[in-house]
């Protein structure tokens, strides 16, 4: 199949950016969207060009690294995957597909399709954690813990950081990748103990770092690759309002 | 040059006991004098990092990702393995020590081994404290499963994810710690040499990707954690940026290279379907826990697999391997499956596959149960072949998956450059010559959390810390020669990108140091390595400059270093005329087609130094004693 790509270009943080356009040829069903870039690359550097960067690591949907708008969609036009897990079977022959970065404040533009998502990492600094220090710590199974509660940290554990939620926002609001790590260890003994003063801490850590707010539109869950959902936006506004008036 | 492996005296169960007490310790108040430069920031590298910052030594953190969070840790789906014996069945720190002895064909230390047996339980410990998520079970406890080559359930997991899960909850400690300052961390920094002063390693030259800009840092130590080389194939299943150049700049340094041939073929992965395929995916070895291996017994059966009978199935790993069936080391597996699809019962377009079949499971437990435990990989799998393995059997075939080879340490994990400490995938030191299923994860983070924080005191109180000056000529003709190699690569402007000369490398070692080895084949490998070598320096084609995000040159850099360790590999291959675990050598094998050990000649670790790109390398031997185990052939029959 053939496609038309229309990508993001810009050299820098500094530099002004623009849309270039493409015509790929011989895209087969079983490469990837990536594996199409690739192509697309290779033939750019035989030209002498520089290649489109892009973000990614894994290939496989589980490292966070990579992450884009195509058409407009964060991801992609299939749910709950990232961008490396789709394939070019999903197009058809003749499609135009738009390619842009995430567009947010708090991720920067470094080159192309590559953001600056450190602030995210802010985030987690300022309490995305249990605070126990190596060694010294009590059996692993001390402290049974409810398999329906185990479950349920685990699927807000799934979050990988790829800013999909942050990118789709209309408010640029980090509030589904910080509840979904609050939610996490708030529903285990573990990270139960610090849950407010974490809620608290990472919430205006948020607001540092120039995420918006959250006015539940919910366009985070409909793009998350991980399904990740917004009930762990509710749990923390419990969480985070319990913190305020105590 | 006598190699030291620094074993300490006594009975095997109290080594690592004596040890800790024998070795000096840097007082609490000291500890704030000295500065370690941790580069690589996976599971062992972030667990190193937070463990010595918590203890008060300062901390400057370095890795080519943009964030701790992201390292090729994070991909592991399987899981993590401990002796805690909590299913009751029989498990302990000894048969975990065997078991990984064994797994690794006799081809490590038992020492090492037998420690890293020992902290296992204190890493689920840990791990649980930090809040990663486990799997449990209704009564609330760890929930475990198997893994190829052991007949215990030890593996703990977290779904599929186990990876990810242990990784994010490194990172947690980690930026816990780079809170409080303890930790300086450098995202998207690449460390291109170490820096040796008076036969120490002191400081550490990286280029930061995003400006290009080449800067020193300068420590007390330097640790390296920087994963495996499985890349050198250009198809595997590790993460499109692993390379080997960490390790291998090391090497040219003087770090002697271990093991490199030992590397690890994992039999569950989707098989290529394309020439443009960029990467290679792994299908938990979880999944032979519950899914049945096999091939049409009639070579070339084109029927689809639902229509070809039971009894014209071979269930052939059950058939070989009565006891151990489907749950065989991956060595074994591998060449298995290799060997079935060499007689031509290979099955799908290409014939490079066997069936991996969950009909029974399904049937027994049902929908729900396998969506429970591998619905992820499922997924996944569909995803990228658009096949649904619910209703037809998966496909798969072996890829390079993980590098037991590595840098050579002593029993305190530290390299014959004193002061360079190398931790995790990129070290040589506990997997012999086959690592078993979910020992990984284990390795890392006992490296990381258990053993660095012990021994690098040791070396650490020899000195006064507070190293600081980069500007000695070392680190200033270290930095020279970088700039000078990247300007070079930069200046050829030839036909060929970098892909292309990578993926005709992948070619020969594939063909050549994969699954199965020949003296012929080895001999050819070692010709036209170099060939490919100086079709890189004279043709390559790197657009852009040194001094902004460049990735086409990022991936020359890699790929140049593993045109010169691809070679070493397939030297060490030669020279290790028997076969053991991954290393396959088709001259030595028995009657039934296992590898053939040779003891009397080859109980050894092979530990190269380098001697120049266009000279022959010198191997020094390091001789493994056994006096807990007695070496048998492998048998899991
Ligand atoms: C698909 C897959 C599944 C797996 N599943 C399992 C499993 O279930 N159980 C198990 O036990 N093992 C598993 N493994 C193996 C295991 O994941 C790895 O061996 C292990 O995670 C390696 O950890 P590490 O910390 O040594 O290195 P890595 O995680 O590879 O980290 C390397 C770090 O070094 C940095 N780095 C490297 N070079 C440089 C440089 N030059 N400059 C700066 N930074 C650098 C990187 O940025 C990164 O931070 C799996 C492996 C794969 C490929
Ligand atoms: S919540 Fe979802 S979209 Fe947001 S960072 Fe996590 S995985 Fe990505
Ligand atoms: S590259 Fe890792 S999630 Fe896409």
């Amino acid at each position: 199949m053939n496609v038309t790509l229309k990508v993001w270009r810009q050299s820098n943080s500094q530099s002004k950016g623009f849309f270039s356009i493409y015509n790929v040829s011989d895209v087969s069903e079983e490469m990837s969207f990536f594996e199409m870039l690739d192509m697309l690359n290779e033939s750019l550097v035989e030209k002498g060009e520089e290649p489109i960067a892009f973000d990614h690591d894994c290939r496989e949907g589980i490292c966070g690294t990579c992450g884009v708008f195509i058409n407009g969609r964060a991801h992609g036009p299939i749910s709950g995957i990232t961008t490396c897990q789709l394939h070019m079977r999903r197009f058809n022959n003749g499609d135009t597909i738009i390619i842009e970065p995430w567009r947010a404040k708090a991720f920067p533009v470094i080159k192309d399709l590559v953001v600056d998502r450190t602030s995210l990492d802010r985030v987690m600094m300022s309490g995305g954690y249990v605070s126990v220090n190596t060694g010294g710590t009590p059996d692993a199974n001390a402290i049974p813990i409810s398999k329906v509660n185990a479950d349920e940290a685990m699927d807000a554990a799934s979050c990988i950081g790829c800013g999909a939620c942050v990118a789709t926002c209309k408010n640029s609001s980090a509030m589904l990748f910080v509840s979904a790590k609050v939610s996490q260890y708030a529903l285990l003994p573990q990270g139960m103990i610090e849950k407010k003063i974490r809620a608290q801490n990472m919430v205006d850590s948020m607001d540092e770092e120039g995420f918006g707010n959250c006015s539940n539109t919910y366009a985070c869950e409909a793009e998350c690759p991980k399904e990740i959902s917004v009930s762990h936006i509710a749990r923390m506004n419990r969480e985070f309002f319990k913190a305020s008036i105590s | 040059m006598k190699l030291d492996a620094k074993i300490p005296e006594g009975l095997l169960a109290e080594k690592w006991t004596n040890h800790k007490f024998k070795i000096n310790l840097v007082n609490p108040s000291n500890k704030r004098k000295y500065k370690v430069l941790i580069v690589g920031t996976g599971l062992a590298g972030a667990s190193a990092a937070a463990a010595l910052a918590e203890l008060g030594y300062n901390v400057e953190a370095f890795s080519y990702h943009e964030s701790p969070r992201r390292a090729h840790s994070i991909a592991a789906q399987g899981g993590i393995n401990a002796a805690k014996n909590y299913p009751g069945d029989g498990d302990s720190i000894f048969r975990l020590f065997y078991d990984t002895i064994k797994g690794g064909d006799y081809r490590s230390r038992e020492a090492n081994v037998y420690r890293l047996a020992e902290v296992s339980n204190n890493i689920i410990d840990q791990c649980v404290a930090q809040g990663i998520p486990f799997a449990r079970e209704y009564g609330g406890l760890l929930s475990n499963r198997s893994f190829g080559g052991a007949q215990v359930s030890r593996t703990f997991y977290a779904r599929g994810q186990t990876g990810q899960q242990l990784l994010l909850g490194a990172y947690s400690a980690l930026v816990r710690q780079m809170n409080t300052g303890k930790v300086n961390f450098h995202a998207r920094t690449e460390l291109q040499d170490i820096v040796v002063v008076d036969g120490q390693a002191k400081g550490i030259i990286t280029r930061n990707l995003v400006t290009g800009k080449l800067e020193s840092h300068a420590g007390d130590a330097v640790v390296m954690a920087t994963g495996g080389y499985g890349n050198v194939f250009f198809l595997s299943t590790n993460a499109m940026a692993s390379n080997g150049s960490a390790a291998w700049r090391a090497h040219k340094k003087g770090a002697l290279f271990a093991n490199p041939c030992f590397t690890q073929i994992h039999p569950t992965c989707i098989p290529v379907a394309s020439g443009s395929q960029s990467k290679l995916t792994l299908m938990s070895e979880s999944l032979r826990n519950d899914g049945r291996i096999w091939v049409p017994k009639k070579k070339g059966d084109d029927r689809a697999p639902g229509n070809i009978p039971e009894d014209e199935r071979d269930y052939y790993l059950e058939r070989l391997y009565p006891s151990f069936g489907n749950l065989v080391p991956r060595d074994v597996a591998s060449r298995r499956a290799k060997e079935m699809c060499d007689m031509g019962h290979g099955v799908g377009a290409t014939k490079l596959a066997v069936y991996l079949d969950f009909e029974d499971v399904i049937g027994r437990n049902g929908k729900n149960w396998v969506a429970d435990k591998y619905g992820n990989l499922f997924d996944m799998y569909e995803e990228i072949t658009g096949e649904n393995p619910y209703k037809t059997p998966m496909r798969i075939y072996p890829a390079v998956h993980y590098t037991m080879g590595g840098l050579w340490v002593d029993y305190n994990l530290m390299s014959s450059i004193p002061g360079l400490y190398v931790m995790g995938e990129a070290n040589f030191s506990d997997h012999g010559a086959n690592r078993l299923g979910a020992s990984a994860l284990m390795q890392g983070l006992a490296d990381g959390y258990f053993v660095i924080p012990y021994t690098i005191a040791d070396y650490l109180s020899g000195n006064t810390g507070g190293f600081s000056d980069t500007s000695a000529s070392e680190f200033i003709e270290t930095e020279k020669g970088i700039q000078d190699n990247i300007q070079r690569m930069l200046s050829i402007k030839g036909s060929q990108t970098v892909d292309e000369i990578h993926k005709k490398l992948g070619l020969v070692m594939w063909e050549n140091v994969g699954m199965a080895r020949n003296k012929e084949g080895l001999k050819k490998a070692i010709i036209e390595i170099p060939k490919l070598r100086k079709e890189f320096w004279e043709d390559v084609n790197i657009p852009g400059s040194s001094n902004s995000m460049n990735t086409e040159l990022e991936k020359a850099g890699r790929l140049a270093d593993f045109l010169e360790l691809g070679e070493l590999m397939a030297r060490d291959a030669l020279e290790r005329e028997e076969s053991c675990g991954g290393h396959f050598r088709e001259e030595f094998q028995t009657e039934e087609n296992e590898a053939k050990r040779d003891d009397k000649n080859f109980t050894f670790v092979s530990a190269w130094e380098f001697k120049g790109v266009e000279k022959e390398p010198v191997v020094h031997k390091e001789d493994l004693v056994f006096e807990n185990v007695k070496l048998t052939t492998r048998s899991y029959k």
